[in-house]
């Protein structure tokens, strides 16, 4: 599917941001989510791999190393065609502003680093229509990382990118695999017409921005709670 | 250096079933474009399908088929759907539930399928065993077809399936396959009755309804990928008969 929310009529609409691991884009829709609560408006925000559903199936295979480079990507197709079709697309039906840290693109990216065919990824998504708003929070590679790396946190297998044997040094192999998938963000950027945020900006003028942006973008006044 | 020969002994005749058939290796190729990664040239033994409804006997015929297989010397694996150690757990808890929507549940199934693919059945058809499936994709396909899912859509998802060596449908009438399943069991199945669908809310009606368009869908898998198209109303005896001279074909090609 090549059609946003919009395209396809209805009333919701929907925002993604899409980023490195410490690129601050969780912060920032954070940030964004709790004005737009406190304003009354119909709000809805959802996360990557947080389908109750998949979560024991997604978390088993990650523990005991059962997955596969295509093994890994359909359980995450899995898990997100679960939080699209029983939530995301139902509330942009019923006229919600819909909020995602990460969307479709990091499936694309890191799912295409592992190895998979990038036509195959994305035809297993094509069922899901494209946001109506993407921030891609663009850090230099070396903030990103350092801001994950800095306090020596214990990185998980498959966070490091450690099923590819890049290196046999987790934080050498995350630093590899993120390179990579950064990558392929950028190849992605023009395509899905990203708004790019300097993410190496404050914390406030970054939020600053993103709800101009928003507001710009998105008439809010349609999304006030009503009755 | 010499080759050392087993010398055999000629105290007894040796009886015509001592003869061992070595199957022929026939290039494998994918359904699309494959596994990244994954050699189809690799693997020499025989994948072999058999598709059909719950009560069609593809287990009575698959059983018989494993038994003759061995008999005939030939190390045989069986595989079928929502078998796999990732996720068929957590797919049959997902079902008890009812709150699989059809995307969902076409991809779980795709993932449980992709990991007995990539665990069990490349590595015994390169380990050279006869592999025999009890339902593959053309099953996944269809049910997905009734379900409202596009035929382009399935094909790039199972593009990462083997084409297997043969593929048997045993093929019975929804109203013959009713009696035999309650010959069987006392209740019909929510899922095998289709009751997601809302075709009926009578669970019976349902089930006739959702067998019949999933036959449908099988005669048009069989003209697409070609598959072997079996009368399954016939005695075990006959259907197995059948079933045994195409698979001596298939080792025999």
């Amino acid at each position: 599917m090549k059609a946003s929310i919009a395209d396809l009529g209805y009333p919701g609409r929907l925002v993604a941001v899409e980023g490195l691991d410490g690129s601050g884009k969780s912060t920032q829709i954070y940030l964004l989510k709790r004005w737009l609560e406190l304003q009354g408006l119909k709000v809805f925000f959802s996360e990557w791999n947080s389908s109750a559903l998949v979560k024991s199936a997604t978390s088993k295979g990650k523990k005991q190393d059962l997955l596969t480079p295509t093994t890994f990507s359909l359980i995450h197709a899995t898990d997100f065609a679960d939080r699209y079709e029983r939530q995301l697309l139902p509330l942009l039906k019923a006229g919600y502003l819909v909020l995602c840290d990460r969307y479709i693109f990091t499936a694309f990216a890191r799912d295409v680093v592992r190895g998979c065919l990038p036509a195959w990824v994305r035809g297993l998504y094509s069922f899901a229509a494209l946001p109506d708003l993407t921030f891609f929070f663009k850090a230099s590679l070396e903030v990103s990382l350092a801001r994950i790396l800095d306090n020596r946190p214990t990185l998980k297998h498959h966070e490091a990118g450690m099923d590819l044997g890049l290196s046999s040094d987790p934080y050498e192999s995350f630093r590899i695999f993120q390179g990579r998938i950064f990558e392929q963000y950028l190849a992605m950027s023009t395509e899905f017409q990203f708004t790019l945020m300097d993410a190496n900006l404050r914390i406030e003028e970054q939020q600053g921005m993103m709800r101009r942006l928003l507001t710009s973008r998105i008439d809010l006044e349609r999304f006030r709670k009503t009755g | 250096m010499k080759k050392h020969s087993v010398r055999l002994s000629r105290r007894f005749p040796l009886p015509a079933e001592a003869a061992v058939v070595v199957p022929k290796v026939t290039p494998k190729r994918w359904l699309g474009a494959g596994l990244p990664g994954v050699e189809a040239s690799s693997l020499c033994g025989k994948l072999i399908v058999v598709e059909g409804a719950d009560g069609s006997g593809r287990s009575t015929q698959i059983t018989r088929l494993v038994e003759w297989l061995e008999s005939s010397g030939h190390h045989t694996v069986a595989v079928g759907l929502k078998r796999s150690t990732l996720v068929s757990e957590e797919l049959e808890t997902a079902q008890q539930g009812n709150i699989l929507s059809r995307s969902t549940l076409s991809l779980f199934y795709a993932t449980d399928f992709a990991d007995q693919l990539e665990n069990n059945i490349l590595p015994a058809l390169r380990a050279g065993s006869m592999v025999l499936a009890d339902r593959y994709i053309y099953t996944l396909m269809a049910r997905d077809l009734v379900r409202g899912m596009e035929a382009p859509w399935l094909r790039n998802l199972y593009g990462i399936a083997l084409v297997p060596d043969a593929v048997f449908y045993l093929d019975v009438s929804p109203e013959h396959l009713v009696q035999r399943v309650f010959a069987k069991q006392s209740a019909l199945d929510y899922w095998e009755s289709g009751m997601d669908l809302g075709l009926s809310r009578d669970l019976y009606d349902s089930f006739l309804q959702f067998q019949a368009l999933m036959r449908e869908r099988f005669r048009e898998l069989q003209r697409d990928y070609g598959f072997h198209l079996l009368n399954g109303e016939r005695s075990p005896d006959a259907v197995a008969e059948d079933l045994r001279r195409e698979v001596e074909r298939v080792l025999a090609a």
